[in-house]
């Protein structure tokens, strides 16, 4: 009998020892979303491999203008460690996935810096030309090139509004595993889909929260997530609107 | 009207043997600077994220634009039924044929990945304004193909029905094809100087102008090669006529494709660019274009002396046509993408990406050899196919020109033969 009440609760010990393990394992795990939520601005959730991606979702970035420090290139030295680009040298070449334009007013004299990159546009021209589907736009509103049907026509970039996209002129070395690059393929922002589908933040945003936070990202379509919040409050404004390409990506203080 | 009479070309003269050794030099190097592209990358070039189209899409558009309006004569004398350009049918469909070959090599070896071209055969995406043009390319060849079957067969000569079906289909499928290569250029929306329709029309008008320069040239230099009076005086009338109606069809369209955006305070920049203040494109649209494509040639062809005596101005004034075009091409396409893209209108912009200055852009060596080997390559497929096939008129009895062959330097008794009748 006493055995058996011993075998009983070593059963029960073992059974709460399983589940304090369980619930640090899900604590270890759970923690980085925890925390990405914490911080604000993403509601990006990790994507099972293999798993589709949602049309219900639409990524989306805000800009705050007036919250970009004019010295700071934080976001475009993000981009470039991530995604393994970097200047040659030859500035009319070298690829630019994200970079700071200079906007100045004539009229008044206001001065802005603009973080630009991929727009990620709902109706976008690049996807429209390509003569191969090689670009396309993801169902979460990712924008990207497949480099493996890319014929390097450069189509894209003469139909693109933003000088978002670059022709890789030289041969690539040393790439990164998550951002493949290839000479004579085209190439631009991918909003580091990678990283979003693993739950963190692009590589830009989380750079820029350690600086000016000036860029929110997450899911438009989400009335809850704090991007929505913010457009919903008050409309942001496009990079070239009168064209109506629906671009993923809003600017404040322009 | 007596029976049509065909050649093929048996011997060549030493000019001949020379013009092809030339053509085939420079198809060699053409493809050896394709290899060095594809070897380098693009950055061995002029071009770059501003100006991604060179020099290779200037010729290339220029020939596949020149390839349509080749096919302009075979047109005329099927579908409109002029007998007097029945003789000149088939050449022209060859030239067709060679000439939008020759364009479409330059664009695959011009690209960044030419080895994908099986993937851009296979893989379309039906949206795109380019996958359209590739069907409507391949489709040229083969209804010009069957065209040219329909003209050469014995037996599918004998049905008149045949030929005037084909001479129709093809007829409908250059404009198709030309307005295509146009809206390749219409449909950027993101580009100031291009973003209009007019653009497709332009270009059929320019398919017509180049395409019968491309003729009336290769032509004259078979008729020397044949000593075969190939343009009687009546067709040098005809050709001459037609070829001024053309370049002032181009000269309209260009007229009013440029005041039309004048007129709007939105594009006077882009306007401004192309036609004073951009430095090299003002150079070349007004010397160039204007200059040295349209008003000298129409000047030599309306003031050269009637008849056969005409025949030198008529010829330069095709070879001055043609370069017009590329000039033509060369504003359209390079300066259009010269001129910077607006993000931010009205507000001056920089940035380390080269925002809001202008592309620079110089043509490097392998672009130019690129470019111009796909006019020796159309030559070469021309005169390969003239010495298999008969697509060469024989000049009615009597009138073997002795102006023809002085001109090369040959007297009208030289006992080379020229050629055998079929």
């Amino acid at each position: 009998m006493s055995d058996a009440r011993d075998s009983r609760s070593d059963l029960a010990a073992d059974r709460r020892a399983l589940l304090r393990g369980a619930g640090g394992l899900l604590a270890v795990l759970l923690a980085p979303g925890v925390t990405l939520y914490a911080l604000g601005g993403t509601e990006a959730a990790a994507r099972a491999p293999g798993e589709a991606v949602s049309p219900k979702v639409r990524w989306g970035l805000l800009i705050d203008v007036n919250a970009c420090p004019a010295e700071c290139d934080a976001c475009v030295a993000a981009c470039r460690t991530e995604n393994g680009w970097a200047d040659t040298g030859h500035s009319a070449t070298d690829p630019h996935w994200i970079r700071k334009v200079s906007v100045r007013d004539p009229a008044s004299g206001a001065a802005r810096e603009v973080p630009v990159m991929c727009q990620h546009c709902a109706s976008a021209p690049c996807v429209d030309v390509c003569p191969t589907g090689a670009s396309f736009r993801r169902a979460d509103g990712i924008v990207l090139v497949d480099r493996h049907i890319c014929i390097g026509c450069r189509y894209c970039i003469m139909a693109c509004p933003y000088k978002a996209r670059t022709l890789v002129h030289e041969p690539v070395h040393d790439q990164t595993a998550d951002a493949p690059r290839g000479k004579g393929t085209v190439e631009g922002c991918t909003l580091c889909a990678p990283r979003i589908d693993a739950g963190r933040l692009p590589a830009c945003v989380e750079a820029c929260a350690a600086k000016g936070a000036a860029m929110l990202f997450g899911d438009l379509n989400d009335p809850n997530s704090a991007i929505a919040k913010a457009v919903a409050a008050r409309a942001p404004a496009r990079i070239r609107a009168d064209l109506r390409l629906d671009p993923g990506v809003g600017y404040r203080g322009l | 009207m007596a029976k049509l009479a065909f050649q093929t070309l048996d011997d060549h003269s030493t000019p001949f043997w020379a013009l092809i050794a030339f053509h085939v030099a420079l198809v060699a190097a053409g493809l050896g600077a394709a290899l060095y592209m594809e070897e380098n990358g693009h950055i061995v070039t002029g071009m770059n994220n501003q100006v991604v189209w060179g020099l290779p899409h200037v010729f290339a558009v220029f020939l596949i634009v020149a390839a349509s309006g080749a096919l302009n004569v075979a047109s005329v004398s099927s579908v409109f039924n002029r007998l007097a350009y029945k003789p000149y049918a088939r050449l022209s469909g060859l030239l067709a044929i060679a000439l939008l070959i020759g364009g479409l090599a330059v664009l695959v070896l011009d690209l960044g990945r030419p080895d994908r071209l099986l993937v851009a055969m296979t893989t379309y995406n039906f949206k795109s304004i380019f996958a359209w043009n590739i069907y409507l390319y391949s489709g040229f060849v083969v209804i010009v193909a069957a065209y040219l079957f329909s003209m050469m067969d014995r037996q599918a000569a004998k049905s008149a029905a045949f030929g005037k079906a084909m001479g129709w289909l093809a007829f409908g499928w250059r404009l198709a094809l030309t307005t295509g290569t146009g809206s390749i250029f219409g449909f950027l929306i993101a580009r100031e100087a291009y973003d209009a329709a007019i653009l497709a029309p332009l270009f059929i008008a320019a398919s017509f102008l180049y395409g019968l320069a491309f003729t009336v040239l290769v032509l004259l230099t078979m008729s020397r090669e044949t000593r075969d009076e190939l343009m009687p005086e009546e067709m040098l009338g005809k050709f001459r006529g037609l070829l001024a109606i053309f370049a002032l069809a181009v000269l309209y369209f260009t007229a009013v494709q440029h005041v039309t955006k004048l007129y709007s305070a939105a594009h006077q920049g882009v306007e401004l660019f192309l036609l004073r203040d951009g430095g090299v494109f003002p150079l070349v649209f007004w010397l160039g274009q204007i200059g040295i494509g349209t008003v000298l040639p129409l000047a030599l062809l309306a003031f050269a002396p009637r008849g056969t005596k005409g025949r030198l101005a008529i010829e330069l004034a095709s070879a001055l046509f043609l370069i017009g075009g590329l000039a033509q091409l060369y504003v359209i396409i390079i300066g259009g993408q010269a001129f910077p893209l607006a993000l931010f209108p009205g507000m001056e912009v920089s940035s380390p990406a080269l925002d809001g200055e202008v592309g620079r852009y110089v043509p490097a060596l392998p672009e130019l050899l690129l470019g111009a080997s796909g006019v020796s390559m159309a030559m070469l497929i021309v005169a390969l196919a003239l010495r298999l096939m008969p697509f060469l008129p024989k000049a009615p009895a009597g009138e073997v020109s002795a102006n023809a062959a002085t001109a090369q330097g040959l007297g009208a008794s030289d006992p080379m033969p020229s050629g055998r009748t079929l």
